[in-house]
């Protein structure tokens, strides 16, 4: 394990910050753009995706293992955020007959 | 005694919470009663303090604290000198002698408890003027007389010019209450304090202020103007007689128009240190008593020809206060009241008998059904023209007696306008008692004598205007001891000074004589062209020329209306339709109108895309990091 250390070190920073950001972007914009709610929540799940890699990243680059722990955290919220997101776009599919969610709504002033 | 003061004021107070509140559902006679006893006890209380008021000449009475700001500190103070009884007798007993013909003359009036409410709730304001200690609550017993002279004179409300009889009274009052406003705000300004012996006892180390006090006696003189009816601020008590007559006998002759009297007799310190005004008091008395007495010379309305004689009157009190003699002035005020009340309740009586007929036109031979009236209403016209021995002859003598010593061109004039009053009241008492009857035979039916309770008021005023005249009768004609008026005032300062000039024996029984001439003179012409030759006035589309003018009041009103009224109510149009309405509500209404054109724009941001929503939430993401980046 550490001789995996300064060999992952060698990578310089820039490149996982550019590839975080780039990776969070494309999951912002699938959210924007996107009408399938399926997709939506996968976009969500690349954001999230996203932001761990940057922490396992920084975690090796300073040597700081809370990173990694932050990644934990995060695995465990998107899992659980994701089963409800599901559920909540099942019982949608069952009331409309379709994912897309361009048709609701029905909040409109 | 120090527990009697308050409660003088406090009956007709009492009086006034009686029949206000309960008088609706009681028997008149009791709410008549009540208000009357009310008004009785205040004079019997005012008699005790008046036989007080020998020994000891003056009681102060502290009610309570009204206000303590800092330095200025007013107390609802009462105090009873000679000055303040003697107006204190006036007020109650011929208020108690109107209250009783009120019973009679409107007992079939369904306001009859309003009514009583109101008058008693007009002597407890008139009792407050006279015994306030300092002016501020002077000024609160000035402006509840005007509140309820206002009430008074529109109390047959459902009539729409009676109302604007009463408005035309009040702001004219209005009008003088703000030169005594200004008036108050100055001398408290100059003396620290409003309570009249404080500012008295500080007058003396006050020498150089000589144009301060002459500026704030003007405007107290322009209160008194208001007040009692002077040019230019008289026209609104020919108008007042819209009231019942009982009110204009009260109001408008005996009492609310002697306040101006009062408030420069109280000021008389004030007004003898600033002669400039004195001149223009003098000035403007005898330009009214002049002026007034021709107008009423012409007026065929029995009420309008008492009321020009009530201003002409008054006019020459104030004449009389211009030239210094403060007790001549009170002398005449009091007989004024006695004889005025008689001949106003003289005329209810008439009206009353007539069915309601103000028109001396269609009068005419009234003595023969109405003898209690007559002879009353004849001791009220030889004392008001001022024949001998009567109670209007001392009083006009001792102020023509003043003036001359003054000046006798001034005394010329007043004689003029004494002359003048005696021709106007005796066309009216022979047109009116004598000759044919010229009415209507319903009205010629229904004639018909007063009840008692009208017609003992009359005869007691009438003995007063008889006897009236002893309280005052001059020295070349009995001695020394003749002037008790003067003597009773001795103690107050200010009216000392009583006699002003010093006339020879010779010059006032010459005077004297030279009244009476003209008194007889004028009876006899009188006599000669109304009951011999039976001239009838002219009706209203014959008269002509200066006649004419004089029938039509020198059309005072029209040139008020002209200049004053039309402007301003064009004035008014202006900043009510295009100030109020466009500018102020424009710019209110515009304020509405951007919210909803900014709420409907701002609506659109809802419209249930979700997609839409969360393109917002990245929005406002960014911003809060672009704006925590930049600051």
């Amino acid at each position: 394990m550490n001789s995996a250390i300064p060999v992952l070190q060698a990578i310089p920073i820039d490149n996982y910050l550019w590839l975080s950001a780039i990776l969070f972007s494309i999951g912002v914009a699938g959210v924007l753009m996107r009408r399938n709610a399926i997709v939506l929540l996968m976009c969500i799940e690349l954001m999230l995706n996203a932001v761990n890699l940057l922490f396992a990243a920084f975690s090796t680059y300073l040597g700081d293992a809370s990173g990694q722990i932050m990644v934990f955290f995060i695995m465990v919220v998107a899992a659980a955020e994701a089963s409800v997101g599901l559920a909540i776009l099942v019982m949608i599919y069952r009331n409309h007959k379709t994912v897309d969610v361009s048709f609701l709504d029905k909040l409109r002033g | 005694m120090q527990q009697l003061i308050p409660t003088i004021l406090l009956l007709p107070l009492l009086g006034f919470l009686f029949s206000g509140l309960l008088g609706g559902r009681l028997p008149k006679t009791v709410v008549g009663a009540v208000a009357s006893l009310a008004v009785l006890g205040a004079f019997l209380g005012s008699l005790y303090a008046f036989g007080q008021a020998g020994p000891q000449p003056e009681w102060t009475v502290k009610v309570f604290q009204w206000v303590a700001v800092g330095d200025f500190q007013i107390d609802f103070g009462l105090l009873v000198d000679r000055l303040s009884v003697w107006m204190m007798l006036i007020i109650t007993g011929i208020g108690f002698l109107i209250h009783v013909y009120a019973i009679g003359y409107m007992h079939s009036d369904p306001g009859f408890a309003r009514f009583f409410a109101y008058l008693n709730l007009f002597i407890f304001f008139m009792l407050l003027l006279v015994m306030a200690d300092n002016y501020l609550i002077m000024f609160f017993g000035w402006e509840g007389v005007g509140l309820c002279s206002y009430l008074l004179i529109g109390f047959w409300f459902q009539n729409e010019s009676y109302g604007k009889a009463a408005r035309k009274a009040f702001i004219m009052n209005r009008i003088g209450d703000l030169g005594l406003l200004i008036g108050i705000f100055m001398l408290f300004q100059l003396f620290g304090s409003l309570n009249y012996q404080d500012i008295f006892s500080r007058l003396p180390a006050m020498r150089m202020a000589e144009g301060a006090l002459t500026v704030v006696t003007l405007l107290l003189f322009i209160g008194a103007i208001g007040k009692s009816a002077q040019i230019p601020l008289y026209t609104w008590l020919p108008d007042a007689m819209a009231g019942p007559t009982p009110v204009s006998a009260l109001i408008h002759a005996a009492t609310m128009v002697t306040a101006g009297i009062y408030l420069l007799v109280r000021s008389s310190l004030l007004f003898q240190l600033a002669p400039i005004t004195l001149e223009i008091v003098t000035y403007v008395g005898l330009a009214t008593a002049l002026f007034a007495a021709f107008i009423g010379l012409r007026q065929n309305d029995i009420k309008k020809v008492l009321a020009y004689s009530t201003v002409s009157q008054l006019g020459l009190m104030f004449l009389a206060l211009g030239v210094g003699a403060y007790t001549s002035a009170m002398f005449h005020l009091t007989t004024h009241a006695f004889f005025k009340a008689l001949l106003f309740l003289g005329a209810g009586s008439v009206i009353h008998a007539m069915g309601g007929e103000q028109d001396i036109r269609r009068m005419g031979g009234l003595r023969a059904a109405l003898p209690v009236t007559y002879w009353t209403f004849v001791a009220g016209t030889l004392a008001i023209i001022g024949f001998p021995l009567l109670s209007g002859f001392f009083s006009k003598d001792e102020i023509l007696a003043q003036v001359f010593a003054h000046s006798p061109i001034l005394w010329g004039l007043a004689l003029l306008s004494s002359a003048v009053t005696a021709v106007y009241m005796m066309r009216l008492f022979f047109l009116t008692f004598f000759g044919d009857f010229r009415g209507t035979p319903e009205q010629r039916g229904h004639l018909h004598e007063s009840p008692a309770v009208m017609t003992w008021p009359l005869i007691a005023l009438a003995i007063l205007s008889v006897t009236g005249g002893v309280l005052q009768i001059p020295a070349f004609l009995a001695g020394g001891n003749g002037q008790w008026l003067s003597h009773w005032y001795q103690t107050l300062p200010g009216l000392a000074g009583g006699h002003v000039g010093h006339l020879s024996h010779t010059a006032e029984w010459v005077l004297m004589g030279t009244t009476t001439l003209v008194v007889l003179a004028v009876m006899w012409g009188s006599y000669r062209a109304y009951v011999i030759r039976k001239k009838l006035p002219l009706a209203d589309t014959q008269v002509r020329g200066i006649e004419l003018w004089a029938a039509q009041k020198f059309y005072i009103d029209e040139l008020y209306d002209a200049i004053l009224v039309r402007p301003l109510e064009k004035l008014s149009g202006i900043l009510y339709h295009i100030a109020d309405n466009r500018v102020i509500d424009g710019s209110v209404n515009l304020i509405g109108v951007v919210m909803t054109r900014l709420s409907q724009f701002f609506r659109l941001v809802q419209n249930g895309n979700t997609s839409y929503y969360l393109f917002g939430m990245v929005l406002g993401l960014i911003l809060i990091l672009l704006l925590n980046y930049i600051i």
